[in-house]
């Protein structure tokens, strides 16, 4: 069951490049947590080349967009290059899904994320959070608003 | 927790509309004119239109991906110059025939063929009204869930099936039919 609005989101530490971590606690202001389920595939380039676009619209409100999948930096890597993202993907690689796993959103038979969406203020708690049939691109109205719902 | 996504922006008289105007139905589609898809979609679109022709229209908005399609916002805004001559759809079609070379001279070169006035275009882009209603669009393509390219929404509720003909034309049929 995935993490609701209220709960205290689990803080991490996982690689968006070689020799660049993110943690989540030392991110000033609200966070867009994207989870997708495989780079490479159609529906995640629809769903994250979007989320670029939109990139603007929320760093315009102080907001941090951040992409994650089981997959490997090096493939985050290429797929980022490739598809021209320009937010960061996180490798929640090894243990594998353990993040996603912590959010309540791993597949635990396919191996790989549910297609999933939270926002956490900047106290740290989901705010808004969203599951999504694993394949439809969600768009990024929900998130957007849940942004804009935050003082 | 899943929501059903619908238009934020309701078709108005500013949109570009093809078809009957007192249509019962409305296909928005969202579209980025240097897309490959959206390229596909178009001439799946045309024939949406011949076969609904008395109960469709169709009303186009942009959603360039600036990012992965570096031409699209010109394209739009060039669109969006040429409708305030009241060519739009001529220059829509151009764009998306005309999908391999979207260069800005290019883009002069189609505003010439459909008889555009060239320097009133040049002077439209430069106050820049199309840049600002091809960031309207954009925005509004956002806040209505628009999840790739092409998004497409039937009377208000964007369409996650396929857009192939068949599939498309079928789910038409009924929601046009209940």
């Amino acid at each position: 069951m995935a993490l609701e609005k209220g709960a205290a989101a689990p803080d991490f530490t996982l690689f968006a490049a070689p020799g660049e971590e993110v943690t989540l606690s030392g991110i000033d202001g609200p966070v867009v947590l994207i989870f997708y389920p495989a780079d490479w595939s159609p529906v995640c380039s629809d769903e994250l080349s979007v989320f670029t676009a939109a990139n603007k619209l929320f760093q315009a409100r102080g907001a941090q967009l951040l992409g994650i999948s089981v997959d490997s930096l090096w493939s985050h890597q290429a797929f980022k290059a490739d598809r021209k993202l320009e937010f960061p993907l996180l490798a929640d690689f090894h243990p594998k899904g353990e993040i996603a796993q912590s959010y309540g959103v791993y597949r635990p038979n396919d191996g790989i994320s549910e297609r999933a969406l939270f926002v956490i203020d900047r106290d740290r708690h989901i705010a808004w959070s969203e599951v999504s049939p694993i394949g439809v691109s969600p768009g990024a109205d929900g998130a957007l608003r849940a942004v804009e719902a935050l003082t | 927790m899943s929501n059903v996504a619908s238009l934020s922006v309701p078709v108005g008289p500013e949109d570009h509309s093809r078809g009957p105007e007192d249509a019962k139905h409305t296909l928005v589609e969202y579209g980025d004119y240097q897309c490959p898809y959206c390229g596909q979609a178009h001439f799946i679109v045309e024939r949406l239109l011949e076969t609904f022709s008395d109960s469709l229209r169709l009303v186009f908005r942009n959603l360039p991906l600036a990012e992965v399609h570096p031409h699209a916002e010109a394209a739009a805004e060039m669109a969006e110059a040429l409708g305030l001559q009241g060519k739009f759809w001529e220059m829509h079609d151009t764009l998306f025939e005309n999908q391999r070379d979207l260069s800005e001279a290019a883009l002069l070169r189609y505003a010439e063929n459909v008889d555009a006035d060239v320097t009133q275009v040049h002077k439209d882009l430069a106050d820049g009204g199309p840049r600002r209603r091809v960031e309207a669009d954009f925005e509004g393509a956002i806040r209505s869930g628009a999840n790739g390219t092409p998004t497409f929404f039937v009377n208000g509720v964007r369409y996650d099936g396929s857009w192939q003909y068949e599939s498309f034309a079928e789910f038409l049929q009924a929601a046009l039919n209940p």
